[in-house]
């Protein structure tokens, strides 16, 4: 259970996939000038990242692995995260409209986001801490991706706090729009660095 | 021709200009060699799907075009992988992850589905080359500041700096370069505009 508790901790503040590992920068610049877009472009990566570390890893382990062809990852695994968000976003129009209203516009996106193609490629290549396996388990896998979608998430929100402020401050003319945003982005960034020192 | 790819590495370049493919553009930036790698590889993958989704572009149904895009890209994207992984292990290693990420780079679906997908195969192969000069250009200038900065090298080789600033190799650093210089760019459109 510490392991696993590790795991988590490790992919939201120490190793945040947005701003220390440069993972789904698109939607993080793209998708963070309201707060409350970003916060539902934050729930519905969250989501998607679960499903598709538990799709991904159950393709690796029973599909690619035993028929000798994990060459075949990189295509196996987009495939198979672009055919989830189709599901999904069919899923949640049918059955729980409201939440599809929310997240809707967002599921297309995601697709391309490279967040979720990224933790999905992690969970097989990183070494587990609970077995001896060479790769993450399935629960490892879930609270991985679980977590790193929170933190993205974080990121996602915490950015956009920040823009909404710079919309009502007086910039100077070059820096207006994208170059100020990444330079808060940087700053941001700083004050992630400083859970660089806590290893779990 | 030569216009389509003055295109892609000036007027619109993918970094600079439409700010596409950030996450490759910032997270392996922090040396000139991996700029140079990561701009090659994306220029040739960019290159071939362009070609080849221009070959397909009547045949694709209109429907399933982008899952047919994204599969024909990972493609291209896996014999890069292979490729670099066997003959030069040490950028394959230092890349990581970005590798197989080159398939969610948002410049490459964005050229097939703007351009390759409406024109003719010799204008999308240049429009790919041209895009692709683009980026690896704007992944050079960011990995040579960055590499100049935070380790006081260039390719390897020492350029005098006695105290290089670490935090430019680390996250911040990569965010700040690209702000700073996407002002710069400002600065130099506003001053044509007043010409």
């Amino acid at each position: 259970m510490p392991a696993l508790i590790g795991i988590a901790l490790t992919s939201i503040f120490v190793q945040n996939f947005v701003l220390v590992k440069f993972y789904g920068i698109c939607p993080f610049l793209g998708v963070s000038k309201k707060l409350d877009t970003a916060l539902g472009m934050g729930m519905a990566v969250t989501f998607v990242m679960t499903l598709a570390s538990i799709m991904t890893w159950l393709c690796q382990k029973f599909i690619l692995v035993p028929l000798n062809i994990e060459y075949m990852q990189t295509i196996a695994f987009i495939v198979i995260i672009a055919a989830l968000v189709q599901f999904v976003e069919m899923f949640l129009q049918k059955s729980i409209p409201s939440l599809y209203s929310a997240l809707g516009i967002y599921l297309p996106l995601i697709t391309t986001n490279c967040a979720v193609l990224g933790v999905a490629l992690l969970n097989v290549r990183t070494a587990s801490v609970i077995s001896s396996s060479t790769s993450y388990t399935l629960i490892e896998t879930i609270i991985n991706g679980f977590s790193a979608g929170v933190g993205f998430m974080l990121a996602i929100v915490l950015f956009a706090g920040v823009r909404e402020r710079l919309e009502s401050s007086k910039i100077p003319k070059a820096l207006e729009g994208m170059p100020i945003a990444l330079i808060s982005a940087s700053l941001l960034a700083m004050a992630f660095l400083g859970f660089q020192g806590m290893s779990f | 021709m030569i216009k389509t790819i003055k295109n892609g590495i000036i007027t619109e370049n993918p970094t600079f200009m439409q700010l596409l493919g950030m996450c490759p553009t910032l997270a392996v930036t922090t040396a000139l060699s991996n700029g140079i790698g990561m701009g090659l590889s994306v220029t040739f993958v960019l290159t071939l799907s362009n070609v080849l989704i221009s070959l397909l572009r009547k045949i694709i149904p209109q429907k399933i075009r982008i899952a047919a895009y994204v599969v024909i890209i990972a493609t291209f994207v896996t014999i890069v992988d292979l490729v670099l992984k066997a003959y030069i292990p040490a950028l394959s290693k230092s890349l990581g992850l970005f590798i197989p990420l080159i398939v969610v780079n948002c410049i490459i679906l964005a050229r097939a589905e703007a351009f390759a997908s409406k024109n003719g195969v010799l204008k999308s192969a240049a429009d790919g080359i041209g895009m692709g000069l683009g980026f690896t250009i704007a992944l050079s200038i960011i990995s040579a500041i960055r590499e100049i900065l935070g380790a006081g090298t260039i390719l390897g080789h020492s350029v005098g700096i006695t105290s290089p600033a670490t935090i430019m190799l680390l996250p911040p650093g990569g965010f700040l370069t690209l702000g700073v210089l996407l002002g710069i760019i400002n600065v130099i459109k506003n001053k044509k505009g007043e010409r």
